[in-house]
């Protein structure tokens, strides 16, 4: 696709966004829901796809931004919306200064120690939130209603979610086409000829973790009150879910493309929320299977398939055989 | 915390008992570590799914007690029933990651405890289950310090395994055949030697120390069927510190582990052990990898 069909699809998509909510009142709660979890798969893939680090662990991050906001709009005792986006910009900024202090330690290890050592921070701040009584601890916390209408208050986080979502997919779309995105693909291909052409891998790697802690803390933020509750294992820091589900989006999408983890979350999200009600119970059964699956026989993601299905689409030559 | 360490300091003998108990839980860690470092060394995956293997292999030996079987039979019938289970994983899953890129197979193992996990949930339900060995316990120093006999026979037991284990890599066709793998899986195939059929040993093999040790697991301690990934990390982490194929080093980092998780569990409160397993983890990966970055290497 070139630049002009993009833009044209980026404002197709623009509208539809916008529209939807507005004709199908029952689903205002899983499109804001879909607009997360494009926003996990974009997050997850700075890292993951564009870098080459496989991180299990910036669960963390959206944890800490709900912790945050609920805290805030706990005990400042501030109007619903500003406490809330105090607490968004709160949990942000925390999430950042935690993702620059964890980066500096953990990015430096590589491949399997990474993944691993950052699933071992997921779970760690889990069973750490699960302990510390001034957050509420293994009980979690509930936020505060939303003022108003119900129906109103899934529009309010449908066009909320779709707005973060929009400035991350603006944002990345121009990183990645800056000096920047071309140091994160050089690390991602073969890092230590990065560091030998003078690249400082170990800033770029921190900084990308960086952005990427930002942005989902601002969604932990804001999806502890669409959820209306905090609980330390299964909504803030849940590795087993949400941690996985982005690394998981992002890889049925492609990983390491701008287009890849929106459609792959697009696509992870309707399925799920089509099988789910019908799987009472098994649904994590069912997870472990779409795991598998994807990660055994279709690795290489849709926009890879489709890029080794119809090359010339995505503007390399074909030679004819 | 302040509280208990002062217990600590008024009752010395509470630090024997801590030990005691860290010290037999970590033989069971060390035969999963042992079983992590094989897969992991012969076939370069790092497999996720160690901890659920454990609790199945308890869950197993908890099933036979539900028949009225004596659980000390849940040791063989869980290692054969993993064993023969972690075969056929291997041919339908592990099999096709192998040679792919390694995070690759650490998600789909991950994937796979997932599910594992949910099956004994659909199975066995979420109750935290123990069996009952019918063992009594002993009492030592004026009933200061109790030793349950059941740990004892599972440490005894871990041990055991542990120089089968040796006796057999070293003496066996078989066991020569994976560590002739595990240095070189090319001129092995070169010398003719299957690979693929000692993959789905190795990983078979593995699978039966964790039933094993799962089924030790549900008699002194117990079993449930999300705690299983603590066990991984623990094997992960007993395997960081000891290095791959050093049997006597993983025995005594998973005593080391076992003693200090147990004192860490009280000093902190019980609530923070699971915490401080995995804060543990991320600690030695930082320091191991801060050490190696001074001769410019890392961890990889």
């Amino acid at each position: 696709m070139n630049g002009r069909k993009q833009t044209l699809l980026a404002i197709v998509i623009a509208l539809v966004a916008i529209a939807l909510p507005l004709v199908t009142p029952d689903y205002r709660a899983q499109i804001a829901l879909l607009w997360v979890m494009v926003l996990f798969a974009m997050t997850w893939d700075i890292l993951g796809g564009q870098t080459g680090y496989n991180s299990f662990g910036n669960v963390v991050f959206f944890g800490i931004g709900m912790y945050a906001s609920a805290v805030v709009q706990r005990d400042s005792g501030l109007d619903y919306f500003v406490a809330l986006f105090l607490g968004m910009g709160l949990g942000g900024l925390i999430a950042v200064a935690v993702a620059a202090i964890l980066g500096s330690m953990v990015l430096r290890m590589r491949g399997h120690y990474f993944a691993i050592a950052t699933l071992g921070l997921g779970i760690a701040a889990a069973e750490l939130a699960a302990g510390w009584e001034f957050i509420g601890a293994g009980s979690g916390m509930t936020t505060p209603l939303y003022p108003g209408d119900p129906g109103v208050q899934y529009l309010f986080f449908c066009y909320l979610f779709f707005a973060l979502t929009a400035v991350v997919f603006c944002l990345l779309a121009w990183l990645y086409r800056t000096r920047f995105g071309l140091a994160l693909n050089a690390i991602r291909d073969n890092e230590d000829k990065a560091e030998a052409m003078g690249l400082r891998t170990g800033l770029y790697k921190t900084v990308a973790w960086m952005i990427a802690a930002f942005f989902l803390g601002l969604t932990g933020g804001a999806v502890g009150n669409l959820l209306r509750f905090v609980d330390p294992r299964d909504t803030a820091f849940a590795g087993a879910t949400y941690g996985v589900w982005m690394v998981l989006m992002a890889i049925l999408g492609g990983k390491g493309t701008l287009w890849g983890p929106v459609l792959g979350a697009v696509v992870f999200h309707v399925t799920q929320e089509l099988l789910w009600t019908h799987l009472l119970g098994w649904q994590r059964v069912a997870l472990g299977l779409i795991i598998v699956a994807i990660v055994v026989f279709f690795p290489q993601g849709i926009l890879g398939w489709a890029r080794e299905r119809w090359p010339e689409r995505f503007g390399h030559k074909v030679e004819a055989s | 915390m302040a509280d208990n360490l002062q217990l600590l300091f008024d009752a010395p003998l509470l630090i024997v008992q801590l030990l005691l108990d860290g010290i037999l839980i970590g033989a069971i860690f060390a035969v999963a570590a042992y079983g992590m470092a094989l897969v992991w060394g012969v076939m370069n995956v790092i497999n996720v799914v160690q901890g659920e293997y454990v609790m199945l292999g308890g869950f197993i030996a908890f099933q036979l007690t539900l028949w009225d079987i004596n659980p000390f039979l849940g040791v063989p019938v869980a290692a054969v029933i993993l064993f023969v289970l972690g075969i056929a994983i291997y041919y339908g899953i592990i099999r096709r990651v192998v040679d792919k890129d390694l995070f690759i197979s650490l998600l789909a193992t991950f994937g796979l405890s997932i599910l594992m996990q949910q099956l004994m949930n659909q199975i066995w339900g979420s109750q935290v289950r123990t069996a009952q060995s019918g063992l009594s316990t002993w009492f030592l120093f004026d009933y200061q310090v109790t030793v349950s006999q059941v740990k004892l026979v599972a440490f005894a037991g871990a041990l055991m395994i542990g120089v089968l284990l040796i006796l057999f890599l070293k003496r066996t066709r078989l066991g020569q055949a994976i560590r002739a793998t595990a240095q070189n899986p090319r001129a092995a195939r070169v010398l003719g030697i299957d690979t693929d059929r000692v993959f789905a040993a190795t990983y078979g093999i593995n699978a039966a120390l964790c039933g094993a040790a799962g089924a030790f697991v549900v008699m002194a301690y117990s079993v449930h069927p999300y705690t299983g990934l603590p066990y991984t990390v623990r094997s992960f982490m007993i395997v960081v510190v000891a290095g791959l194929g050093n049997l006597p080093a993983v025995i005594l980092a998973g005593l080391g582990l076992g003693a200090s998780e147990t004192m860490a569990g009280f000093i902190l409160g019980v609530q923070f052990q699971v915490a401080f397993v995995f804060c543990l983890l991320v600690i030695i990966l930082v320091f191991r990898n801060t050490m190696l970055g001074r001769k410019r290497r890392y961890l990889k």
